[in-house]
């Protein structure tokens, strides 16, 4: 083992914002799924909201982007 | 070409398998060393594919309907089919008033597009996994629809915080957070550009590196092409994301009484 201390601290924390990217795949999936669970009630109104799909599955990734550039931010620029 | 990087790589620290996913990023001069008087003269390699980009789309568009059929060629009606998808769009979500913006939200759309696209050759650099390319993008963007929505609507633009619907309590509340997320709006559109490209790239690189221990190396590579093909998707839907997200502040700035 070598390295410091401020090493182990900034791996930690960049395996710590990972967790974050994984949450927001809980919040994308939950878009997706509901979308999907609208759109097979009522067929005919799927179309119109696809763009509406893709905002809010922009959304909830763009917070996941988020804590992956920490996790970069951490290993490479700290 | 996977097995010769990390033959090199470990070539410099031997022992261990060790992963440089970030290296495809670097901006280096097109000719000569960094450091080179010949490097203070030539482009860099950002410079060379945002070119090629810009290139693309005019081969595409300014080329390829230049024989302006009725019956159109492969080209050309490709090159109809972005043009009404983004006209609809722009129409769909900010209504007649959006359509002189259309030129802008078009170019928009199409330089993002064929950037993302151009990225995924092998070899190529992608100008917009840098943040230094999507935030002039994004800023711009905010920016013009900061002016749009003041020059058209004057002080009126400002009900765009002051939630009418709200309770009266609580909107001294809400709207201190529409300030603050109308702030954050070029920091997200930038970073999520930039930050999905990064993340699809590095993440083939590193199943790449994988691919040098043979007993999992079949494994990777069939992952490679599987999140090629993931990246593919991600490339477009990007471009569209950005691009919607676009109309979408423009609507705020043309009718900002929601």
């Amino acid at each position: 083992m070598e390295g410091d201390i401020a090493q182990f601290g900034q791996f930690i924390g960049a395996g710590l914002a990972a967790i974050g990217s994984g949450l927001s795949a809980i919040g994308v999936g939950s878009v997706a799924a509901n979308y999907l669970s609208g759109a097979l009630r009522n067929p005919s109104a799927a179309a119109s909201q696809t763009a509406t799909l893709f905002i809010g599955l922009a959304f909830a990734e763009a917070l996941g982007i988020f804590s992956f550039l920490v996790a970069l931010l951490l290993m490479f620029a700290v | 070409m996977a097995t010769e990087t990390v033959a090199l790589v470990e070539g410099e620290e031997p022992g261990g398998l060790v992963f440089h996913p970030f290296d495809q990023f670097e901006i280096k001069p097109l000719f000569g060393e960094i450091g080179d008087p010949v490097s203070w003269y030539t482009i860099t390699n950002a410079t060379f594919w945002m070119a090629l980009a810009a290139l693309s789309v005019i081969l595409l568009l300014v080329v390829g309907t230049r024989g302006r059929a009725v019956i159109p060629s492969r080209v050309q009606s490709a090159a109809e089919l972005i043009y009404g998808f983004v006209y609809k769009m722009v129409e769909d979500v900010t209504g007649k008033e959006g359509l002189k913006y259309f030129p802008w939200i078009m170019t928009l759309f199409l330089f993002i597009l064929f950037s993302n696209y151009l990225g995924l050759l092998p070899l190529a650099f992608t100008p917009t996994s840098h943040i230094a390319v999507t935030a002039v993008l994004a800023l711009g963007v905010f920016i013009a629809v900061t002016v749009i929505g003041f020059v058209k609507n004057g002080m009126a633009f400002l009900g765009l915080f002051w939630m009418k619907e709200a309770p009266l309590f609580l909107r001294p509340v809400i709207a201190i957070i529409e300030v603050i997320s109308y702030f954050v709006r070029p920091v997200s559109h930038s970073i999520r550009l930039a930050g999905n490209l990064v993340a699809g790239h590095a993440m083939i690189k590193v199943f790449a590196g994988f691919a040098a221990i043979a007993a999992i190396s079949p494994l990777s590579i069939v992952a490679i092409t599987a999140i090629y093909g993931l990246e593919v998707l991600v490339a477009g839907i990007q471009a569209y994301v950005f691009t919607i997200l676009t109309c979408i502040y423009l609507k705020d700035a043309l009718h900002p009484s929601h």
